[in-house]
């Protein structure tokens, strides 16, 4: 029993020597294959090249976790994957630790860090690693005289049939609505902006109302469509990459109006490993760390220079870039999401719409 | 006055001092009542410190959380505390002030504060509830802000924009410049406030709450009558079959209830979806077309329906453990007496399961009135709960301040019903094994 007693306080008394010089890491992430990808691209270098170990954990979304030990004043995470509207609010209510683009690499052929970044990338506290898109995806199956290539299609669901599977927030709702009714990517936001503007993203979506079944969790889209519950659905591009590419199931994506979003690297003041969090998020979001991550996940790095360097998925002979979200290709009808909007409209939106769910 | 003979009266008298001649005394002479005294309280401390673990649990796991998610549902300085100068230029003057030009200049000050201490989210935030849109106007301000505010004041905020001059703004700043506010629960009722602080119907493609506690407390109930209808033949053949027998059903109760409620969730959804197990076998009895396939799940029959499996155990077991107590000579008899069996089942079985039967009924209930997972999943437009209304405000928004609200709301609605439960039943009535 003493000895015992003797060993854990020598370990605990490690455990804190261990700490003041920084030799560990508490990143939080989003779990499943995204978590794996970046134990694989991020993790498993830094800890070989600086000797800090990574201690990755898991939340539903990571931000809940961040505001939770914020409001408790005990942040025991260092770098927390979040999105970027709670990026900017946590930044805002002053949260979380500036970060100077200056100080991040600049790219391979010395452009600087600042111009590397796809816009948008760069926040005042935070760092894009990835981007991912919202996709609409269908059974390839289903449609045999000939497949469904626009948003638009989505809606017609005389000239295609079948159910739809849709995400139930009104984020990723919204924008397809508007899209499918003829609205510029880059106009979304200023006509979500009026009241008529969302009056008319609610008149769309009532034409389908009767045939959408509302998900929830980022692998339903995919098991409804696998099922045959849903013809059509939209989803996260990765989800979907996986069913086709991984378990050969017979879908398609279409990339018209997809919704763009990121995932960022924050660090919240006050956290225990400051030092280690600052190098974590540098060498993470560095071109060849962001390149080799979408070996393992179809999510697009956010640094331009990762582009060319891009390679093969980990099964040896699927070519990635195509099924980036950030190339050239896809992005030109892509909708940005704005988080400035949502962070503003979120409450109000979230309650029309679901105030619009429950009357029947 | 009193018989000395008694030892009582003596006991009454040492204490009261009247006597200090003649008390009864212990053996190494300290008067009895003392040493009893010392006894029993020495028992009561050892006792105590028995349960002060639990107790220490239950306060720190349990009532701590539930009264700061009550203090967070009331309270909400987001704004009082970081604009400190507005705020106190509101508490001097009444409403229906017109800003003057000091409220222009504390404006202008703590916006520059507020914008240096990197706290206007937390401002614009708190504002936002209750005048959506205008986050981003304080945040925007913040960033012009942040050299400082030349005067004058008034002309330089509304050059920035001019929405800072709208009436509607300044009356919701006047309500978020005292830490608490009911604003969260007026919200959760669906009502709100218009530009003189009085009390309005929030717009109506904005209503949802009530109508949601309504949808949640009905559904309970037809979920609660399910498990009842379901529950009670399964009770009383586990209760009056031999044991043995009883044991394996038992088991068949028991199982689904230790299984993951993910799985049973999931395993509801492959069954019941249109292109589902039960669908299927109609299809190919020929009793619907294949084009019309019922709609079984995403709506609030697939809540119904498995949320009814979930919560079923919780109405057997309490009902199977008061039904294997009852005397089946009563209900013998009855019909020897000449009553006839459902007459018998009537007046002298159904009366004797009661408080198994309230026991599950308010388990179920209870249960169900917060479930959150299933109807997420299976629920569809139509069978969602205002649950998952509140895990939106935790994880979406982040406005835990209604989140809040509309758990302490919930919170009262139980213990409502709880409260007429006792009144109609009585808690005494409750039996659970």
């Amino acid at each position: 029993m003493k000895k015992v007693l003797i060993l854990t306080t020598a370990l605990c008394g490690l455990g804190v020597a261990a700490q003041a010089q920084d030799k560990e890491v508490n990143v939080v992430s989003w779990g499943g294959a995204y978590e794996k990808s970046q134990v694989e691209a991020y993790n498993i270098p830094f800890a070989k090249e600086t000797g800090i170990k990574v201690n990755m954990m898991a939340a539903d979304n990571p931000a809940t976790p961040l505001k939770a030990q914020i409001e408790a004043k005990n942040i025991t995470g260092d770098v927390f994957d979040i999105e970027v509207s709670d990026a900017i609010r946590l930044c805002d209510e002053g949260a979380l630790v500036e970060i100077d683009p200056a100080s991040l690499p600049p790219a391979p052929d010395g452009t600087p860090a600042s111009e590397d970044f796809i816009p948008g990338a760069l926040r005042d506290c935070a760092v894009a690693n990835i981007f991912w898109g919202t996709v609409i995806a269908y059974d390839k199956t289903k449609f045999p005289d000939g497949p469904p290539t626009t948003a638009a299609d989505f809606f017609d669901t005389a000239k295609f049939p079948g159910k739809r599977g849709l995400p139930k927030n009104p984020k990723r709702t919204l924008y397809l609505a508007l899209i499918a009714d003829g609205v510029a990517p880059d106009q979304v936001y200023e006509v979500l902006d009026t009241p008529e503007g969302v009056d008319k993203a609610f008149a769309k979506l009532d034409t389908i109302k009767k045939d959408v079944v509302w998900w929830e969790a980022g692998a339903q889209p995919v098991q409804l469509l696998a099922d045959g519950e849903v013809t059509m659905a939209t989803g996260y591009n990765g989800r979907f990459f996986d069913a086709m590419v991984a378990e050969g199931k017979p879908f398609e994506i279409i990339w018209d109006g997809q919704f763009m979003d990121m995932d960022m690297f924050a660090i919240p003041k006050g956290s225990p490993n400051p030092e280690a969090a600052m190098a974590y998020l540098k060498f993470a979001t560095d071109t060849q760390r962001l390149a080799d991550q979408a070996r393992w996940i179809a999510y697009g790095p956010s640094r331009k220079s990762s582009a060319a360097l891009v390679g093969l998925y980990q099964d040896g002979k699927t070519e990635m870039a195509p099924h980036m979200p950030t190339s050239e290709e896809h992005m030109k009808t892509a909708v940005m999401d704005d988080p400035e909007w949502w962070a503003d409209h979120d409450a109000e939106m979230a309650e029309r719409f679901n105030a619009w769910l429950a009357a029947n | 006055m009193s018989n000395a003979l008694d030892p009582h009266a003596a006991i009454v008298t040492e204490a009261g001092g009247l006597d200090p001649g003649g008390p009864l005394r212990t053996a190494d002479g300290q008067p009895l009542t003392r040493a009893l005294a010392r006894s029993s309280r020495r028992a009561r401390r050892r006792a105590f410190l028995l349960v002060l673990p639990l107790l220490l649990f239950v306060l720190l796991t349990f009532l701590l959380p539930i009264g700061q998610m009550l203090q967070r549902s009331v309270k909400n300085d987001g704004f009082s505390a970081n604009m400190p100068q507005l705020s106190a230029w509101f508490h001097e003057h009444p409403r229906g002030t017109e800003p003057d030009d000091a409220a222009w200049a504390a404006l202008a000050a703590d916006l520059t504060a507020a914008a240096e201490a990197r706290s206007i989210g937390l401002v614009g935030t708190r504002v936002n509830y209750d005048m959506p849109g205008t986050r981003s106007l304080f945040t925007s301000a913040g960033r012009k802000a942040r050299g400082g505010i030349e005067p004058p004041y008034r002309e330089a905020i509304l050059a920035m924009d001019e929405k800072w001059g709208d009436p509607k703004l300044w009356s919701v700043m006047r309500e978020a410049s005292s830490a608490y506010t009911s604003n969260f629960y007026l919200a959760a009722l669906d009502r709100t406030r218009d530009d003189d602080g009085n009390i309005t119907m929030a717009p109506e493609q904005q209503q949802i709450y009530v109508k949601l506690f309504q949808r949640t407390f009905w559904l309970s109930l037809i979920i609660t009558f399910t498990t009842f209808l379901l529950g009670f033949p399964i009770a009383h053949l586990l209760a009056t079959l031999p044991m043995r027998k009883s044991n394996l059903l038992m088991i068949l109760v028991l199982l689904p209830f230790w299984t993951s409620l993910l799985v049973r969730t999931t395993a509801w959804m492959v069954l019941l979806q249109q292109q589902g197990v039960v669908n299927d076998i109609l299809v190919w009895l020929g009793l619907i077309g294949n084009d019309q396939r019922l709609q079984m799940i995403f709506n609030q029959t697939g809540t119904i329906i498995a949320m009814t499996h979930i919560l079923l155990p919780f109405m057997i077991l309490p009902l199977y453990s008061v039904m294997r107590t009852i005397n089946p000579s009563y209900v013998r008899a009855a019909r020897s007496l000449g009553a006839t069996s459902w007459t018998a089942f009537r007046r002298i079985y159904f009366p004797q399961t009661l408080p198994g039967l309230g026991a599950g009924a308010l388990l179920v209930f209870i249960l169900a009135v917060g479930y959150y997972i299933t109807p997420a999943l299976v629920g569809g437009s139509s069978g969602q709960l205002i649950s998952n209304l509140i895990a939106m405000h935790m994880t979406q928004t982040l406005n835990w301040s209604m989140a809040a609200a509309l758990a302490a709301l919930l919170l009262g609605g139980v213990l409502l019903l709880y409260w007429v439960y006792d009144r109609l039943v009585g808690i005494d009535n409750l039996k659970l094994g």
